[in-house]
């Protein structure tokens, strides 16, 4: 059972074999993830009704929402890839950590810019000490540390699994975090003043913002493999297929 | 020939773009002094280290006693002696100090013993001075006064003559002949022309420039 | 080679993984005493940073009794941090590590001696000197008492988590600054805690709640972040 799963894992932990795979994935993830995310934005932002309270201003959640729920996730999805680098010694999964680290950041700032602007019409304020927003803030902090150490460690192996166990201390810490942010808002600040407070949601709303989440969670599949790609032809440069692959003009 | 203690199968350990070995068979059998030789750069720590347990960046089989050696950590570990290029010898503790320490973590020994192995190593006089104030051959003699009251029956010593001078090389060689003679096994490399009547000889290639998949 | 093979004979003493332990925290303690300055550099930096909010911000008695708490935890935060790249690069360099690696203990509970002595080192002289310099930001007796509690559960845990981030950045050459980026928000619970609390018993509520929480904390740190530290040291010196 244990081989089965090894020579598994060999066969999936193949980068050729994931190259290939990646390729055939890709143009779907690309086509059906941009359609979804345009029809989301335009149906969000053009002609979804307005919000009783706060007007139009609100629209920017269509953006706000879908990169803040991709940015969590991102971290929950190489909190797994590191428990496989750190196991099974994958290459592929270490491939991914590295490929998403720089996307879950760059979202994670999205999601911290889109917050201040909306913050800006709503509470007349760039800023606020919102829970929320700090947790976001302090994951961003995580993702910086991720990115720097990743590019810290020269050798190749040792980068992966001390990565790998910066990112599990890091998704430990992260519901600790989350608690202790909200116990300290709630001790500095009174509760009205939440800045992230869901509106109430009519359909007409959230079936925008669900296209709009799903839209770029593929597109977000897209870019991870073709980071992935790109990371795999730099390292398996030397190898026959790559060769191969390069005297054929590029795929 | 009894079993070998640890064994090394089909080894293969890269450093960036290059192979320092591949498919390389290690035995080390009780009774034996085994030296591994080769060019600067063929990787002859980084095989002492994957032998010691200290770097586990390769690929290949270490068995201990026939058996797995991951399964038996502790026990391996017990029965391992270890000096490195660096001898773990703290300059801020004395030589008295230093050797309890690192010998009291695997067998706890009487500071008389311990006083003895230092004598035996010709730092008489010196067990209370901090490690700082001397100097870099007396300092490998503190790290190698463990050989003197150790019990572990594998010694990996990874360029164990380095600073010594004539009389410590000859006490050396003296200690590790004995200790093959005894049933233990030595492991070393040195640049020091050392040749004991019936030492093996591990040779380690100077490694391939690029590789093929 | 003798003709007959000659008999192989196992080491068989055990040494008892406390017996391990307590050899590691008497070493380190003993090279510490013996090497004061730096000892005391945590301390002096811990008293200067204080000593600068007063001079930049404002000397006034109510500011200093209201941030009072948050700078003696910032800067105590701070001098941890600056005293963790000497928590393994000193054994690194000589040796020593290794040495450490190759015991017939298991090495999560090594390092855990390790952390510990580096809290008897650094975190508590910080605990120790903190009411002094709670009297110099004007805290009442009260808060004192509480913020020193904190200090005592809450520092262990920032050598602990620090642990692994001095393992990580074992013998990289960025080491010191790279080490904050990697641990500064991991200690962000602790310090709202530790803080926190304070607060709490300044506004007259109950805080043994709060206090039962940063155990929970120090308990958590005990028990995980060893095992992660050891990871990281295996890792670290693999490539050395």
């Amino acid at each position: 059972m244990w081989q089965f799963i090894r020579q598994l894992f060999h066969k999936f932990g193949s980068p050729k074999w994931f190259y290939g795979i990646a390729s055939k994935m890709m143009p779907w993830l690309l086509a059906i993830g941009l359609i979804l995310l345009l029809a989301g934005l335009v149906w969000g932002l053009a002609f979804a009704p307005a919000e009783r309270l706060q007007g139009n201003s609100y629209r920017i959640i269509f953006i706000h929402v879908p990169s803040a729920f991709l940015a969590q996730s991102i971290y929950i999805m190489m909190a797994v890839a590191a428990v496989v680098t750190l196991v099974w010694r994958m290459k592929l999964a270490d491939l991914f950590v590295r490929a998403v680290a720089p996307v879950g950041a760059v979202l994670t700032f999205l999601a911290l810019f889109t917050g201040a602007v909306w913050g800006k019409p709503t509470w007349g304020t760039w800023w606020v000490w919102d829970a929320r927003l700090t947790s976001m803030l302090i994951l961003l902090f995580l993702y910086f540390g991720v990115i720097v150490l990743m590019s810290a460690i020269a050798d190749e192996k040792s980068s992966a699994r001390g990565v790998a166990v910066l990112v599990l201390v890091g998704v430990v810490n992260i519901p600790i975090i989350k608690y202790s942010v909200e116990w300290w808002n709630t001790l500095h600040q009174p509760a009205t003043f939440k800045l992230t407070e869901k509106p109430s949601m009519a359909p007409e709303m959230w079936v925008p913002l669900l296209f709009a989440v799903l839209g770029l969670y593929l597109l977000f599949g897209w870019l991870a493999c073709l980071r992935m790609q790109t990371e795999i032809l730099k390292r398996e440069r030397r190898t026959r297929w790559v060769r191969d692959l390069a005297a054929a003009g590029g795929n | 020939m009894s079993e070998p203690m640890l064994k090394a199968v089909n080894l293969q350990c890269e450093r960036g773009d290059r192979i320092l070995f591949q498919g390389l068979d290690v035995s080390i059998v009780p009774g034996t002094v085994t030296r591994v030789e080769g060019p600067n750069g063929a990787g002859k720590t980084t095989l002492l280290r994957i032998l010691a347990g200290l770097n586990d960046s390769y690929s290949g089989e270490v068995l201990w006693c026939g058996e797995p050696r991951a399964w038996h950590r502790e026990a391996f570990h017990r029965n391992l002696l270890y000096i490195g290029h660096r001898p773990g010898i703290k300059p801020l503790l004395t030589p008295l100090e230093n050797l309890r320490s690192l010998t009291s973590v695997r067998r706890p020994l009487s500071d008389e013993s311990l006083c003895q192995a230092l004598d035996g190593t010709g730092l008489h006089g010196y067990h209370h001075a901090q490690c700082r104030s001397l100097s870099a051959g007396q300092q490998r003699r503190v790290a190698l006064a463990r050989l003197l009251v150790s019990d572990e029956p594998l010694w990996i010593l990874d360029e164990a003559f380095t600073a010594l001078d004539y009389h410590g090389v000859a006490g050396l060689e003296q200690l590790l002949s004995d200790h093959a003679a005894s049933g233990g096994a030595v492991v070393i490399t040195t640049h020091h022309d050392l040749d004991l009547p019936g030492m093996h000889r591990l040779r380690l290639g100077a490694g391939e420039a690029s590789h093929e998949l | 080679m003798n003709s007959e093979a000659p008999e192989m004979t196992l080491a068989a003493v055990r040494v008892p993984v406390w017996r391990a332990m307590a050899a590691i925290i008497r070493r380190d303690l003993r090279a510490s005493l013996r090497q004061r300055q730096d000892l005391l550099n945590p301390l002096l930096f811990f008293f200067m940073v204080v000593t600068l909010f007063p001079l930049g911000v404002s000397p006034e008695v109510s500011f200093l009794q209201q941030a009072g708490t948050g700078i003696l935890w910032v800067a105590a935060l701070l001098s941890t941090l600056l005293s963790l790249d000497h928590l393994f690069r000193h054994d690194f360099d000589d040796g020593t590590l290794e040495q450490m690696m190759l015991q017939p203990q298991p090495l999560f509970l090594l390092v855990l001696a390790k952390s510990l002595a580096h809290w008897l080192l650094t975190g508590l002289p910080l605990v120790m000197l903190a009411p002094v310099l709670g009297i110099m930001l004007h805290l009442d007796g009260n808060s004192i008492g509480i913020l020193c509690l904190t200090l005592l559960i809450g520092t262990p845990v920032l050598s602990l988590i620090g642990a692994i981030g001095a393992a990580l950045t074992l013998g990289l050459r960025a080491g010191g600054v790279l080490l904050s980026l990697l641990i500064i928000p991991l200690y962000i619970p602790v310090l709202i805690f530790g803080t926190g609390t304070v607060a709490a018993a300044s506004n007259g509520a109950p805080v043994g709640g709060y206090l039962a929480l940063m155990m929970a904390f120090l308990v958590l740190a005990v028990t995980l972040a060893p095992f992660a530290s050891a990871a990281a040291l295996k890792i670290s010196l693999s490539n050395s």
